[in-house]
């Protein structure tokens, strides 16, 4: 095994150029547990933490630019009014220790659909930047996943940043699990009101092979506070529309049976979440603070 | 590999590392510090935390390679570090590597019981240690040191911390014998004296 360390951003990509099989390597969450086991050994490690422009992150008008390597303890206390539902989603993640180490470039690289921060990245609406020698891509996050653990990157790519729009609404996330700390998602919800466009957006995580959306549901709910003014008129929600939502949310999983949990249970759990979470960021939209992190996952 | 880093205020070098090998595997195997401690090896219990950088992470999770340069306080340092950042304000200086910090020496000596295990006396312990022994907060003791390190951490950050914020800040931390009530206590007495200290100056 070779531990490559590059000191600046333009060496990590000469470095993965030069070997494409290369492991990055930057909070180590996941692959020190592996090398750990001995369940594997790869050829190259490729250490990113030298490289600081992956640590930092800047605030846009329409979008935070996130990088990569941005630990999930420091999206929780500096961007939560920016990126509610991901500040919600990385407290949600494993420990103190572990969100001091691992960021959301973590969850994209491994791309498994437990992943905590996938939910909250799709529902806000968000473009992973990727850059290797050859250039650069935005890929939008909708096209990132490609199957289970495996996403939308070349062997010689990196990922360098992820613009996540900035909270136009409220927005939630929860996750199932058997304690709040130290947990792999049973299955995970994440929703964003967006009234600018009049429009909500959908995450679910660990329910299909991949952190999909639920688009059906995101369709019907559209349609339905549009048709019914909810929008202007700031009603609450009827629960015809909350349970027909729900149910869709539902049906947009694809989830197995496995140590953490039944695809039944996983199903009912998405529909649950999905009907609390439209409640809460419904109940913030009312309320005219869209904004605050009130009754929070 | 060879990696330089700083390890309780103290320049340290070890050398024959391989390149997969975790930095608590070089604090306790090349080191020898064994205070962190080697238990699930993935993150979960919280046994080997320390401070890199000022922060406390898994030392189990982080590859050896990445410590290159940086500053680890562990366990066998907490003393002499809570004892800077107290004479030297708040956040001390130990983990900066500007005080004397303890030489690995005195680190491989250190052990908890040099004269009187019931009672920390005749030996330097941090105030949170003084505190978990006297709220009876260590049993079996395998996982004291990382409570020790992420309890000692939060109360620098958070000096008057509520049970909400103390459970939290432990809750990456195992313990499979006290049920915690007693660790929460020794916290809370460490807050207290914490707070009485502050007053008195």
């Amino acid at each position: 095994m070779d531990f490559l360390r590059p000191a600046s951003w333009e060496e990590a990509l000469a470095a993965k150029a030069e070997h494409p099989t290369a492991v990055p390597i930057a909070g180590g969450t996941d692959i020190m547990v592996e090398i750990n086991f001995d369940h594997r050994r790869p050829e190259y490690l490729l250490d990113l933490n030298r490289i600081e422009l992956l640590r930092e992150w800047e605030v846009g008008e329409e979008s935070v630019r996130l990088g990569a390597s941005v630990p999930y303890s420091q999206i929780m206390e500096n961007l939560r009014e920016e990126l509610p539902g991901l500040a919600l989603a990385s407290h949600t993640v494993a420990s103190p220790q572990i969100r001091n180490r691992g960021g959301v470039g973590g969850n994209l690289g491994t791309a498994s659909p437990a992943g905590d921060a996938h939910p909250a990245l799709l529902a806000a609406g968000a473009e992973v930047e990727v850059e290797s020698v050859r250039g650069t891509r935005l890929i939008p996050i909708d096209e990132f996943y490609k199957g289970v653990k495996r996403n939308a990157l070349e062997p010689d790519e990196l990922i360098k940043t992820v613009h996540v729009k900035k909270a136009d609404g409220p927005q939630q996330y929860s996750k199932v699990g058997t304690r709040n700390a130290m947990v792999i998602a049973v299955c995970a919800f994440g929703l964003a009101l967006h009234p600018e466009t009049r429009t909500v957006r959908t995450g679910i995580g660990s329910a299909a092979p991949t952190p999909v959306r639920a688009t059906a549901a995101e369709e019907f709910l559209n349609a339905a506070l549009e048709e019914g003014g909810f929008w202007d008129n700031g009603r609450i929600i009827t629960p015809s529309i909350a349970k027909q939502f729900a149910d869709l949310a539902s049906g947009a999983c694809n989830p197995i049976d496995d140590v953490r949990g039944t695809a039944k249970y996983r199903r009912h759990a998405v529909g649950i979440m999905a009907r609390r979470t439209l409640g809460w960021t419904w109940e913030q939209y009312r309320a005219g603070n869209g904004r605050t992190l009130e009754g929070a996952a | 590999m060879r990696v330089n880093f700083t390890v309780n205020g103290r320049p340290q070098e070890a050398d024959d590392v391989w390149e997969g090998e975790s930095l608590l595997y070089v604090l306790r195997e090349r080191l020898g510090l064994p205070g962190s401690k080697n238990a699930c090896e993935q993150g979960e219990c919280g046994s080997c935390t320390v401070r890199l950088d000022g922060v406390p992470v898994c030392s189990c999770l982080v590859a050896a390679g990445q410590v290159e340069g940086r500053e680890v306080v562990t366990v066998e340092g907490l003393a002499e570090f809570a004892k800077e950042r107290q004479e030297h304000g708040h956040g001390g200086s130990c983990g900066t590597g500007a005080c004397g910090g303890t030489s690995l020496d005195e680190a491989k000596r250190w052990e908890a019981r040099p004269q009187d295990s019931q009672t920390g006396e005749g030996v330097e312990l941090s105030p949170i240690q003084q505190a978990f022994i006297d709220a009876g907060a260590v049993q079996c003791g395998f996982c004291t040191p990382g409570l020790l390190v992420a309890a000692d951490e939060m109360l620098e950050r958070n000096p008057s911390p509520t049970d909400a914020d103390i459970r939290e800040a432990l809750s990456g931390n195992l313990c499979r014998c006290t049920g915690y009530e007693k660790i929460l206590d020794a916290v809370r007495l460490a807050a207290a004296r914490q707070e009485r200290q502050g007053e008195a100056v």
